[in-house]
């Protein structure tokens, strides 16, 4: 299980990169391989705020459909407009290509209550038992 | 198979109208015209028969094939039900000739038809009155939860919450949440039974209602259910019964007596009207008295002459639910279906559908984990769990078992068990079909240690393999193209 | 007769298998306390008696009367093999195709009938059905107010009254706000429907030919409907787009109807058909089912259900709708009734339709004290205005064996001389001629 050691994850499986007062969110590898196929994402609307543990996104396979919580507070910058075509890439590439949104960070504090690659490891162990 | 617009022949016509017998009148303005024409296929009529016959051989179906789907009670359905529609008394009525006046007079034998079927499903069920304008069990339930507002309403308030089990069949939490509802889940105990506990936390004067599966979506009956329905009373909630699982009930316990108020039914399960692919089907809605003043109008009513109307004054009724009065064709065989069987057949039903249920789970219980070994009703729910760990999971089974000849049980469902298979006999199966059933299921516990592959494999008989349903998804092609 | 096959023998062996010495014990987890109170029911019937029974019920409904009522339902005529197809019991006594290896026959037909209902209404995509055209009404209502996030809806009052009753029913524990926009005769009003329409628009509702018979070109008013950034939803009926100007053409968002027209019986208010059609845009906000088109492990052509994960039986309490099921056996009649009759059957029916209709409408203007309502174009069905009260004149004529229209004094204020009348190809000359004559004898 891919988890790169320079993100910060929740326990939904998001993970954020935060680089300076823009953070890039999407979803784990852990997510990924459980949700299988990944068919189709609704993403929110650019301008939009999101709140820290507040709904950002769906993700959908052909047998399920999964919330997305957003791991920081903030306005949505940039959507990944990739995906609507090519929502195969969170498969592929969960962490780089296949990113969800970027938003301006409100409050930096929050990173406080996000877990780092070595804490999200030892969760997604606890999982598999 | 190629599609029927494959097979287009300009100049073909399957039917013709003939000369019009009037002249030929001024046209509309060219403006109310279609300009794009419908790109539809010309063909003989041979060329629709054979194309649809043909079609009609790649499905499995209960007249062809065992169809163990638990929760759908794909019971035998009789073939004189369906000769009695096609009665042109029944069959050619317009709707809206009660609403002439004198009108009520002109179908006298389809209000009666309706008043009977009301009147039986009561004494069946132990509730007071039903509406039989829901026009599927999901519309059902819908117009349950909707009977179920109007009360709280007329009593003051609303109330925010309906309660399910985490067993519940999706279309409860979604009628609730379409009614207006938040809902809440209560999670399954290790006993198999909705955690009480938890059920009386979460209970108390916001409740609105408790819906629930009786016997519940694992195929048991709950021994605390009277418990939980007078909980509920004490504290103002209504009780809602999802009749999916009538079929194990049937002469033995009545909803009405446990203390349900408001019962959907399954006309197209319990009743043995068939399932037609997918529809069309109904789902009556019984009440006790607490809520016959909010149920959608209209309500066929006997005079004193013994002469059948329709009761248009609700000023309480919640409104329509349907055009008119309910899936008439489906509840007209439903009617047949209970008057042919009587009360000893309906009784019968629901023995042979536990019997024919607990042969199963007697037979299988030593090659499939079983989740709660208890006695079941009229299904039991196993776990592939053993079988999927050397890789061979319910859906795999699912397509051997479609090899074999068999459709495959209710699979994945309820949620609350790990590669569930729901098997529902019914009682219409015969000792030797279910035996047939039985062995190639011990086949497959058996390859799933020995040959997992040639499950996974699977199906490699049928005129198509596995789809590619992530394709379907990504790249929906959803109608033909010119 | 319960259709048991289980000899006692049978009955034996398995109790023994499972290790319980009768039936009765299988039931032990129902406390006595819990057996009926009653079951009073009649004991079982032969199927011979019953079908006696049922018989003399048929009986005593009248369907001798020549019909004219239609009011959106219409008696048209169904070819043989529509019956005999969807009486193939493959195809009725399967569910749904959730395991599409087996159930491709089904799973084609749905798709073939998804592509027929897209021809006909001139959008996109269709879905598998749902179960009646208030309901399909309803859930395209209730798309707008997702898809825009407003709450308004613009009503026009030429809306089937039933189906109207059926919107406020449903959105009764909903913050949907309805804007009925006032009968005009004949056409729709632009000039009340603009007033109302501004940026809390969800959605206009318009049925076209709408409840009086009136044929419309709405595409004036879909242009400005879709300025405000609310959706246009039109209310069909499929037989009439075998000749009139489509929900497609004139650019509204969504077509929904009633496909009872389309080869099913009339059968006293149901089974019928609920048909939806929308723009590309729109399909992952569609409830239902719908059936699409993919390919095998072989790459060899296959159908399946797809875009579940709107449904129920995944999403739960966020599905787009509650709808568990469609009407896919009346589905399957629709799409017979289509294939056998083509692109030229249709016109032919529609021809047909407008017809007689033109005809009996010269047939009725002859008589004195009645007037045929001319205000706008019509297809298969017009209002009359009579010297007397309709049902006083509905009565009269029932007596002389016909159901000569509908009062829209029942559904409209105001309008008790008026008569709805509906000629379909199944009225021939003669008929229509002696309703007129015996309508003029009435009055």
């Amino acid at each position: 299980m891919n988890i790169p050691k320079n993100l910060f994850y929740t326990k939904d499986h998001e993970w954020a990169r935060i680089e300076g007062k823009t953070a890039y969110i999407g979803i784990t590898d852990y997510a990924q391989h459980s949700l299988g196929d990944i068919t189709f994402i609704e993403l929110p609307k650019i301008g939009e705020e999101l709140k820290q543990s507040g709904y950002c996104a769906t993700v959908e396979s052909v047998k399920a459909a999964s919330e997305v919580y957003a791991p920081l507070s903030g306005k949505v910058l940039s959507v990944n407009t990739e995906l609507a075509a090519h929502p195969e890439l969170i498969n592929q590439s969960a962490y780089e290509k296949g990113y969800f949104i970027s938003l301006e960070i409100s409050d930096v504090a929050e990173k406080t209550k996000l877990m780092d690659a070595a804490s999200y490891e030892r969760y997604v162990e606890g999982l598999t038992k | 198979m190629k599609l029927i617009f494959e097979k287009h022949r300009e100049g073909r016509r399957g039917f013709s109208y003939g000369e019009c017998d009037v002249a030929s009148p001024k046209p509309l303005a060219e403006k109310y015209i279609r300009k794009n024409q419908a790109h539809l296929a010309s063909l003989s009529e041979l060329d629709v028969v054979r194309h649809f016959t043909n079609l009609s051989r790649f499905n499995y179906s209960v007249d062809t094939n065992f169809y163990p789907l638990g929760s759908c009670t794909m019971k035998y359905n009789p073939k004189f039900c369906e000769q009695i529609t096609s009665l042109e008394g029944f069959s050619q009525l317009h709707p809206l000739l009660p609403q002439l006046s004198g009108g009520g007079m002109l179908a006298q034998g389809s209000l009666e038809v309706l008043y009977e079927s009301e009147k039986l499903l009561c004494e069946i069920t132990g509730m007071h009155a039903f509406t039989m304008q829901p026009m599927a069990g999901a519309h059902g339930e819908l117009t349950g939860v909707m009977l179920i507002a109007a009360y709280h309403k007329n009593k003051g308030g609303r109330r925010k919450y309906i309660i399910v089990p985490d067993s519940s069949h999706g279309t409860n939490p979604s009628s609730a949440a379409i009614a207006g509802y938040e809902v809440i889940v209560i999670p399954t105990a290790s006993d198999g039974y909705m955690d009480l506990v938890e059920y009386k936390k979460h209970l108390n004067n916001e409740t609105a209602a408790v819906m629930l599966t009786c016997p519940d979506t694992l195929g048991i009956f709950n021994p605390h259910i009277k418990e939980i329905a007078d909980l509920a009373h004490k504290v103002g909630a209504l009780m809602y019964y999802d009749g999916a699982n009538l079929n194990a009930m049937l002469g033995k316990c009545r909803p009405g007596d446990i203390g349900f108020d408001v019962v959907h039914l399954n006309l197209h399960k319990t009743f043995a009207t068939p399932h037609g692919g997918g529809g069309p089907g109904a789902g009556p809605v019984g009440v006790n008295e607490k809520l016959i003043e909010f149920l959608p109008i209209s309500r066929v009513v006997r005079r004193s002459d013994g002469t059948f109307a329709l009761d248009y004054q609700k000023q309480k009724s919640i409104g329509y639910i349907a055009p008119f009065y309910g899936n008439f064709g489906v509840i007209l065989k439903a009617y047949a279906y209970m008057l042919v069987l009587g009360k000893d057949g309906l009784i019968s039903a629901a023995e042979i559908a536990v019997l024919n249920a607990n042969y199963c789970l007697a037979k299988l219980k030593k090659y499939y984990d079983l989740p709660f070994d208890k006695t079941c009703m009229h299904e039991c729910v196993f776990s592939a769990a053993r079988q999927a760990k050397n890789g061979v999971h319910a859906i795999d089974i699912a397509k051997y078992l479609i090899d074999q000849g068999f459709h495959p049980p209710t699979i994945y469902f309820p949620l609350i068990i790990k590669e569930a298979l729901m098997i529902e006999p019914t009682e219409t199966e015969s000792k030797e079909t279910i035996d047939a059933f039985i062995k190639v299921m011990i086949e497959i516990a058996r390859l799933a240690e020995e040959d997992p592959s040639a499950v996974t494999n699977a199906p490699l008989k049928m005129p198509i393999k596995r789809l590619d349903e992530v394709r379907a998804a990504r790249q929906p092609d959803l109608s033909w193209k010119p | 007769m319960s259709y048991i096959p289980h000899t006692q023998e049978d009955i034996q062996e398995m109790l023994s298998a499972i290790g319980a010495k009768s039936i009765d014990e299988l039931f032990k987890d129902i406390p006595a306390s819990l057996a009926p109170k009653s079951f009073n029911l009649p004991a079982s019937k032969s199927e011979f008696v019953v079908t006696q029974i049922l018989r003399k019920l048929a009986a005593k409904n009248a369907t001798g009367l020549v019909n004219f009522v239609g009011a959106g339902f219409y008696d048209h005529f169904i070819p043989a093999s529509v019956d005999a197809i969807a009486g193939r019991s493959e195809f009725y006594t399967a569910y749904t195709p959730y395991q599409p290896e087996c159930s491709q026959g089904w799973l084609q037909a749905i798709y073939e009938y998804q592509s027929i209902i897209c021809q006909l209404t001139g959008l996109d995509v269709s879905n598998a059905s749902l179960y009646d055209g208030g309901t399909a009404l309803f859930e395209a209502m209730m798309m707008a107010v997702r898809a825009t996030g407003r709450n308004k809806i613009i009503l026009d009052s030429g809306v089937n009254l039933i189906y109207r009753t059926m919107l406020y029913t449903y959105t009764s524990n909903l913050s949907v706000e309805f804007v009925e926009i006032p009968v005009v005769h004949g056409q729709s009003s632009r000039e009340e429907l603009f007033k109302h329409l501004d940026d809390k628009c969800a959605a206009v509702i318009l049925q076209n030919p709408n409840f009086f018979g009136a044929v419309d070109d709405h595409s004036d008013i879909v242009e400005k409907v879709h300025k405000s950034g609310a959706l246009a939803i039109a209310s069909v009926y499929p037989v009439s787009l075998g000749m009139l100007k489509t929900p497609g053409e004139m650019g509204f968002d969504i077509a929904t109807g009633e496909g009872q027209s389309l080869g099913i019986p009339l059968s006293f208010g149901g089974p019928y058909l609920g048909f939806m059609a929308v723009k590309n845009e729109l399909v992952r906000q569609m409830p239902g089912r719908i059936v699409g088109s993919t390919v095998d492990s072989d790459g060899k052509r296959g159908f399946v259900l797809t875009l579940q994960t709107r449904e129920q039986h995944i999403r739960r309490q966020k599905a787009t709708s509650n709808i568990c099921s469609n009407e896919a056996l009346c589905a399957l009649r629709a799409a017979v009734f289509v294939s056998l009759l083509g692109k030229d059957g249709l016109k032919e029916l529609a021809q047909h339709n407008y017809q007689k209709a033109e005809f009996a409408k010269e047939e009725l203007s002859r008589i004195k004290g009645v007037e045929v309502k001319r205000s706008s174009p019509t297809f298969n069905e017009f209002t009359v205005l009579l010297p007397r009260h309709g049902d006083e004149v509905v009565h009269r004529m029932i007596e002389k064996g016909f159901a000569c229209g509908f009062p829209l004094g029942r559904f409209y204020k105001g309008m008790d001389n008026y008569l709805l009348v509906a000629v379909t190809e199944k009225r021939t000359k003669e008929e229509i001629c002696r309703l007129a004559d015996s309508l003029e004898a009435v009055l």
